[in-house]
């Protein structure tokens, strides 16, 4: 493990760009983001090999301060643009910086069947259970009870578990973590990365500005506190009593197996044929 | 098998098959796709074809993935295409705009149905003219050709291929469930014969290069992602760098150059067919699988005693607007038959009003225009 300098993250800004970001204060993004460019700086992949491909959305903002090839698309669709640019650069490491509404709502057909396919993309959703951008609507990951603009009353549907749905899906490597725990976050980002398959992380984030007024926390010191006391690692479920797992979020590497990746099957099919024409060029060189 | 990976020669093909063919010559590697009938085929060809020649073939889980995918493996510099037919291009509007926003070269193809909603399916129309030109939100150039026949479906997807290259934008092809699904002799010339056009690639180092700087052809220098240029793009209205900036300046920067560098580029666009339109009293305006069915009335119009002619729109859009004025100060009108109920009359009608009358006919789809009536139509026309 390398040591990772203090302002490590500063060489993969983009300089040149206005900067503040378009970020509240006390939001989660900025720290994911951190975490996300150690790992990177960790792993010593080159800049030119990491595609960052975003939707619309507090998160998907991203990419643009950062220096790597950055695409910007549109609501929800950021997996099925980010499934092209793989398939045509196969070499490059393809990172999906997603939403709750993002990948879960809007997005979330492409969600499941990129993990379906086991595409090897890296796909982060930054889960702050709300949408943002817009003001304060209630996206699918807002726990029932708690208030959006759009559930004044407290929201009354249920909330889906994105780690789950993935795994169900299909994707080879799904894990949870939380903007709380920044070193764990990176490790797991690690790890994703280099993971020859579809990987899904939910980050939990806060969003204290919207999600935290209307439902009466207004400290994003207190929400990341949630975050610590309400998420236990998954190593831990076996040795703990029952009472003390309950009702608490697992965090960590919830799946992680080796299974065939899409790319690569494409490509075993593209070879066939390449074998199959060497034949047919040595049998017509062997008949002249 | 096919033992050859190109193929030329003649052959008795299908339209859609057609098409696939003329995307493979013209150098398409990426096909992503949804079934729809009836552009089905391009897609099944593309299946079969693609993996013999080193490119990729996914079909996706709906139409949005479909667009969107052509759109990301465009920016890695591969060619890209999809085709469906109006349910699927509704679906596709969004990320048409964003394929026009960040200047995506990719092709997509419409095999047109009866419409609205599910309409006919298995079915012909040519119900979706207007929604090619402004079916996805706010204003940008568009690009639409329109095959007659198998042949041309083949000879325009190359050209639909170089024009996205050239002037960087999603191009259309808007054709029809007969041509689609119609066999006819199709040449295919060998390769190196064909005109294969490739987007502009930078030639400036990273760090010098800005993606949406433009020079007097109004159409920026591309640099794939991942050659180490690390820019950004986006659909948000951006500056040269390509850089989110939320102003008017930034606006009318950004987005006025999207359509006048269609427009001003239409002389090099547009493509048509005219027959005895010179000295013509009438003239039919009419546009794929219609400017064929159409040819019986001419002929018969013509045995009247009555001088008419045909134009036939192989563009459609940028329409071509100063043919038509030209035409307007000659003529004695317009005959403009559609198997939709009068989309590209309006423009016909815009162009030339100030002249003369123009006179649309109209048909739902699933069947073609009765002769007799397109007949009466230009004795009308040339007699009142």
């Amino acid at each position: 493990m390398k040591n990772i300098p203090q302002k490590v993250i500063h060489q993969y800004l983009r300089h040149q760009k206005k900067f503040p970001h378009v970020w509240c204060a006390g939001c989660g993004n900025g720290i994911i983001l951190g975490d996300l460019l150690r790992a990177i700086y960790n792993l010593g992949i080159k800049k030119d090999n990491i595609a960052m491909v975003s939707g619309i959305g507090c998160s998907s903002r991203m990419p643009v301060y950062v220096d790597f090839n950055t695409l910007h698309t549109t609501h929800g669709r950021a997996i099925a643009f980010a499934t092209g640019l793989k398939f045509a650069k196969p070499e490059m490491h393809v990172i999906v910086i997603t939403g709750d509404g993002d990948a879960a709502a809007i997005g979330g057909n492409h969600l499941i069947h990129a993990a379906r396919r086991n595409i090897d993309l890296t796909i982060i959703i930054i889960n702050n259970s709300i949408y943002g951008m817009t003001g304060g609507q209630y996206s699918p990951t807002t726990p029932t009870g708690k208030k959006a603009t759009t559930a004044p009353y407290g929201s009354i549907e249920p909330t889906f578990d994105l780690c789950e749905l993935s795994r169900c899906a299909g994707a080879s490597f799904v894990a949870r973590s939380t903007a709380y725990h920044t070193i764990e976050t990176r490790k797991i980002f690690e790890k994703a990365i280099l993971k020859k398959g579809c990987s899904v992380i939910e980050v939990i984030s806060q969003c204290p500005v919207v999600y935290g007024r209307l439902n009466n926390i207004t400290s994003p010191v207190k929400m990341l506190e949630w975050q610590r006391d309400n998420t236990i690692p998954v190593s831990a479920i076996s040795k703990l009593p029952a009472e003390k797992i309950k009702g608490k979020i697992v965090r960590g590497i919830i799946h992680d197996v080796d299974k065939p990746e899409f790319t690569e099957e494409y490509d075993k099919l593209v070879k066939q044929f390449e074998k199959q024409s060497d034949n047919y060029k040595n049998n017509t060189k062997n008949n002249s | 098998m096919l033992k050859k990976s190109k193929l030329h020669g003649e052959f008795f093909m299908q339209g859609d098959i057609a098409c696939a063919e003329g995307a493979i010559a013209a150098g398409c590697r990426f096909f992503g796709g949804y079934p729809i009938t009836p552009a089905s085929e391009i897609a099944e060809r593309m299946s079969y074809r693609l993996p013999m020649l080193d490119g990729v073939f996914v079909q996706f889980e709906d139409e949005i993935a479909s667009i969107t995918s052509i759109l990301g493996a465009s920016w890695a510099g591969m060619k890209s295409m999809t085709a469906t037919s109006g349910p699927g291009w509704s679906l596709m509007n969004e990320n048409i705009g964003l394929g026009m926003m960040m200047e995506t070269p990719c092709v997509l193809i419409n095999v047109q149905r009866g419409s609205p909603s599910t309409g006919l399916p298995t079915s012909w129309g040519q119900s979706d003219m207007m929604q090619a030109k402004w079916g996805s939100h706010g204003d940008y150039g568009s690009i639409s050709l329109c095959p007659k026949s198998p042949q041309e479906f083949f000879d325009l997807t190359i050209v639909a291929f170089n024009y996205s290259e050239k002037y960087r934008l999603p191009v259309f092809i808007l054709t029809d469930a007969i041509v689609g699904h119609m066999t006819e002799k199709v040449i295919i010339p060998p390769v190196d014969e064909l005109e294969i056009i490739e987007r502009k690639y930078t030639t400036k180092k990273p760090g010098e290069y800005l993606p949406y700087k433009v020079e007097k052809d109004m159409v920026p220098d591309f640099a794939k992602a991942g050659d180490g240029y690390r820019y950004h793009t986006t659909g948000l209205t951006h500056d040269e760098r390509g850089y989110p900036v939320m102003t008017e300046e930034c606006q009318w920067k950004c987005v006025p150059r999207l359509v006048e560098k269609i427009t001003k580029n239409a002389d090099n666009i547009i493509l048509l067919e005219e027959r005895d339109v010179e000295d013509a009293d009438v003239v039919v305006v009419a546009y794929g699988i219609t400017a064929r069915t159409v040819v019986p009335a001419i002929e018969a119009a013509k045995k009247k005693g009555i001088k008419v002619g045909l134009l036939r729109l192989i563009t459609v859009w940028p329409f071509p607007e100063k043919r038509i004025k030209e035409l307007a100060q000659k003529v004695k009108g317009f005959v403009v038959p559609e198997l939709n109920l009068g989309q590209i009359v309006l423009e016909v009608e815009r162009c030339s009003a100030k002249y003369v009358t123009t006179k649309s006919i109209t048909h739902p789809g699933g069947g073609i225009h009765k002769i007799e009536n397109i007949v009466k139509a230009i004795e009308k026309v040339a007699y009142e």
